[in-house]
């Protein structure tokens, strides 16, 4: 059963990440690569809270899975990872509705970083983990920016009257 | 989205399906590369993201023509006057000097190497995943760009392509922790390896004792070992060598020669015949 009336909703959460795929794609200086937030995870948390029976498992495998064809890494590395945390966010997404902001920022903290982890454990096994340590910052910087990205994508939804 | 696999299958049946799956791509991609073809179509159906996302570069480079004072202008008109000069009469002393290599090449009783044929490619995207390094470049296999194809600058060597799709190319920059180049050292013509570290100004040369001659400011070119990058190109300059007695081997660091954090377009190269002076005589 549809809760949801918006017609051109499908098409509107489709655009938020396409500009998700364009933020992570814009070319910028070195030093400023290391604070790039993962802007389709957040996009992805975002939607898998606020209209579970639209965006789940299978959008975020398809996210990522388009990630993976930017980025040029393996195929199936970030749409496992995108998948999982998909996974996360929507069976607990009652919960982490109703958490207070400070809290609701970890969780999607903690998301972030797994996301981060299971892409680097797919590269180590594949053998192509990096000599530096991971940048964790970016991580962070997804932190910081989440009540940012809730208030404008909530806008968003507001206006379309997507549920 | 998620109704492509209709509601009558919980969450989690639909995650251990998709895991499943990825393990299956990740399997095929890393093992047989069965699944270019699929990369190459997926990679068409994505060209609209990388054109937007390199909007602002553009805009901006446009933008700063446009506004370009006509002082600077000026200016960069007398620079590349005097240069072209320069230029210029180096470009006579080469071809004197190009004449004289094949007749001394001729004498050898080996072919003469052919001049590698080259295309400028704009660069579509640079920064993509940290920690790897690769580029985009707007010319695919409709423009006979093939897989493994050296790309290199004014200044040498770039890396590699390592993804064809119709449109675009995807290359493999040397200083990418999975890449590796065969070089010489200029100096005396000492063989070794370079490997990329993933920070964009550093290689690596490992493997080197600690009696190999070898010393700080050197200059590395491609061998032509192994057939893929075209011999006598620059690639890097050892920039630090660290003896640590308690090491088997040398940690020597060098600095790409190319300047592959600057510019928007690359040279893609077709190497000519070309073979070495101990080829077969004719």
């Amino acid at each position: 059963m549809r809760v949801s009336t918006a017609p051109y909703g499908g098409l509107i959460i489709t655009l938020t990440f396409v500009v998700g795929f364009v933020l992570s794609m814009l070319p910028g200086p070195d030093w400023a690569e290391r604070f790039r937030p993962d802007w389709v995870g957040l996009v992805l948390i975002y939607w898998c809270i606020a209209a579970p029976n639209r965006v789940g498992v299978v959008s975020g495998w398809v996210a990522g899975l388009i990630l993976d064809v930017l980025y040029g890494s393996l195929l199936g590395q970030h749409a496992l990872a995108m998948a999982i945390i998909a996974y996360i966010a929507h069976r607990w997404h009652l919960q982490i509705r109703m958490f207070p902001p400070w809290q609701q920022a970890a969780a999607v903290l903690m998301l972030l970083v797994l996301d981060q982890l299971l892409v680097l454990w797919v590269k180590g096994v594949i053998g192509q983990a990096s000599t530096f340590w991971p940048n964790w910052t970016a991580s962070i910087v997804g932190m910081i920016i989440w009540p940012l990205v809730f208030i404008i994508l909530r806008d968003v939804r507001r206006r379309a009257d997507i549920n | 989205m998620s109704t492509l696999l209709g509601r009558r299958f919980s969450s989690l049946t639909r995650l251990i399906f998709v895991i499943v799956l990825s393990v299956v791509l990740m399997v095929l991609d890393h093992q047989a590369q069965h699944l270019l073809r699929i990369r190459a179509v997926l990679s068409v159906l994505i060209y609209p993201i990388q054109v937007v996302a390199a909007v602002p570069v553009r805009a901006s480079a446009w933008v700063a023509e446009l506004f370009g004072s006509e002082r600077t202008l000026r200016q960069n008109n007398e620079r590349l006057q005097a240069e072209r000069l320069a230029h210029l009469a180096r470009l006579q002393k080469l071809e004197a000097l190009e004449a004289e290599n094949k007749r001394l090449r001729d004498l050898l009783g080996s072919a003469a190497r052919v001049a590698d044929r080259a295309v400028v490619a704009e660069l579509v995207e640079v920064s993509l995943e940290p920690f790897t390094r690769k580029i985009v470049v707007a010319k695919g296999s409709r423009d006979a760009v093939y897989l493994g194809q050296p790309v290199i600058d004014a200044y040498g060597i770039i890396g590699q392509v390592t993804e064809v799709s119709t449109y675009a190319s995807k290359a493999t920059l040397i200083t990418d922790p999975g890449h590796a180049i065969p070089v010489l050292v200029n100096r005396n013509g000492l063989r070794t390896i370079i490997f990329g570290t993933g920070a964009p100004d550093r290689v690596n040369v490992p493997y080197l004792t600690a009696t190999t001659d070898i010393r700080e400011g050197d200059l590395l070119v491609s061998s032509g070992m192994g057939g893929r990058f075209p011999p006598g190109y620059p690639v890097a300059q050892v920039t630090e060598i660290v003896k640590d007695p308690n090491e088997a081997f040398l940690k020597i660091s060098a600095k790409p020669m190319a300047r592959l954090n600057y510019g928007k377009e690359v040279l893609l190269i077709w190497p000519g015949e070309w073979q070495t002076a101990s080829a077969s005589p004719r």
